[in-house]
């Protein structure tokens, strides 16, 4: 094996996934601009988005992990996460708190439901039906952010946060630096 | 000197004070900031919160009502009282509904401020959620949003002894303890008027005046680039 290739082979992996999310955050990754470049020469994405790899190829340094869990399949996709990542991030408030799809907390689920399907001034649903199709995630209960799901190691607040927070946060790690984030750098909208 | 100077210490330093003041006013005087949240200038203290806890000799004591005394040993800037500090910021994000990515008063709000000087990422307790909340908008030009109330009681005190009215009080006790208005017709109902001071001390997102949310611009709002307390600590002697 060339040296080059030595150097690619011992990338380590970053995956990512969006569950309950907008994806605003992963926007907000690819608002890294040019410096996308430098972390491609850091790291390779393994399942994720952004290249479109949909199961994962083996084991990962980093997951990042945008939006909550509003229904089973991101519990699913979540604890695959968990699996096979060694540290996994919760990225953005919705990952940390449910974020606007928490809202229906406060609501319960058949009335949201009803809202959205029978009762609201839009909707036009002749034969009445709830879509409850196995196809479908079932929704769960309420929306849970990923920490009360499954273990999370670190949290990057914001709505979305910065490109600069995702910045520093990876470099910290992939370097194994110390992550002192300035002031400006958490802000949870 | 006058015979009033009391000389005191916090963490370490030493500190002088007037009789009479309370730890948190002396140490505001000389640019130590002591975080708090029902606190506030010019409204009598209330002690309820605890975010302002210090070390007084060894004991926990809230600096807005504890009063300062010759010689004693103030404890503040410690992890020991951070993490306490945390913990309550904690509570009162996981007890309420809160939406910071939507909230009007978000860049202006003081638990929020709080939460970020204290550095924390995410509160450590399992959210909440309550449902019980409701929000009062039968005010033409106030609304209350219960979910963000944090019952810091400066609302009360503000009406009371600042505008002169009663509009506000505590009903329930414990975990349903909540705000109302002296009025069965909800706010509408009260004498409020936009312009009480009532309403523009609450230090979070609970009482806010319609029509006028979002219009600074981000960047520009009051904790949008120094922590709150930076004024305070800007006095530093
Ligand atoms: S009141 Fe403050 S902490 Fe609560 S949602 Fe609004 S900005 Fe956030
Ligand atoms: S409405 Fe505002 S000022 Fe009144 S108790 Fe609640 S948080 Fe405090
Ligand atoms: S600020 Fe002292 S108890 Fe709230």
């Amino acid at each position: 094996m060339t040296k080059e290739q030595n150097r690619i082979m011992a990338k380590p992996k970053v995956a990512t996934t969006s569950l309950a999310g907008c994806f605003g955050c992963h926007m907000s990754i690819l608002d890294i601009d040019e410096r996308i470049l430098q972390l491609i020469e850091l790291i390779e994405f393994d399942k994720s988005p952004i290249n479109d790899i949909k199961e994962f190829t083996g084991e990962c340094l980093v997951g990042i992990v945008e939006g909550g869990c509003a229904n089973e399949e991101n519990v699913r996709v979540l604890q695959d996460f968990r699996k096979h990542c060694k540290i996994l991030i919760s990225l953005g408030d919705c990952a940390i708190n449910g974020g606007l799809p928490a809202m229906r907390n406060t609501i319960p689920l058949k009335e949201c439901l009803d809202e959205a399907y029978l009762n609201g001034p839009s909707v036009y649903n002749p034969s009445g039906q709830i879509p409850n199709d196995p196809e479908i995630p079932l929704l769960l209960d309420k929306v849970y952010p990923c920490h009360e799901v499954v273990k999370m190691d670190y949290h990057l607040p914001g709505c979305p946060p910065s490109a600069d927070t995702i910045w520093q946060t990876l470099v910290a790690l992939l370097t194994d630096a110390p992550l002192e984030l300035p002031y400006e750098l958490i802000k949870y909208d | 000197m006058s015979e009033n100077t009391i000389t005191f210490e916090i963490d370490g330093v030493e500190v002088q004070g007037i009789a009479g003041q309370t730890i948190m006013a002396a140490a505001d005087a000389v640019g130590i900031y002591i975080p708090r949240l029902c606190a506030f200038e010019g409204l009598p203290p209330f002690g309820s919160c605890r975010i302002c806890t210090v070390k007084v000799n060894g004991r926990f004591q809230s600096a807005c009502t504890q009063p300062i005394a010759e010689g004693i040993m103030v404890e503040n800037d410690t992890e020991e009282l951070l993490e306490l500090r945390r913990n309550l910021v904690d509570m009162l994000f996981v007890e309420g509904n809160h939406f910071c990515m939507f909230c009007e008063k978000s860049g202006n709000c003081e638990l929020q401020a709080l939460a970020y000087r204290f550095g924390i990422a995410a509160p450590k307790y399992p959210y909440m959620f309550p449902a019980d909340r409701n929000v009062d908008a039968t005010h033409k030009d106030i609304f209350i949003d219960h979910n963000r109330c944090v019952l810091c009681a400066r609302c009360i005190r503000a009406s009371h002894d600042l505008d002169g009215k009663n509009v506000f009080q505590f009903v329930g006790r414990g975990p349903q303890k909540r705000i109302a208005v002296n009025s069965t017709a909800k706010l509408v109902g009260t004498d409020i008027d936009v312009t009480d001071q009532a309403v523009a001390v609450c230090p979070v997102g609970a009482i806010l005046k319609k029509r006028v949310g979002y219009t600074i611009p981000v960047g520009q709002r009051k904790y949008d680039h120094e922590p709150i307390g930076s004024d305070i600590e800007a006095n530093k002697q």
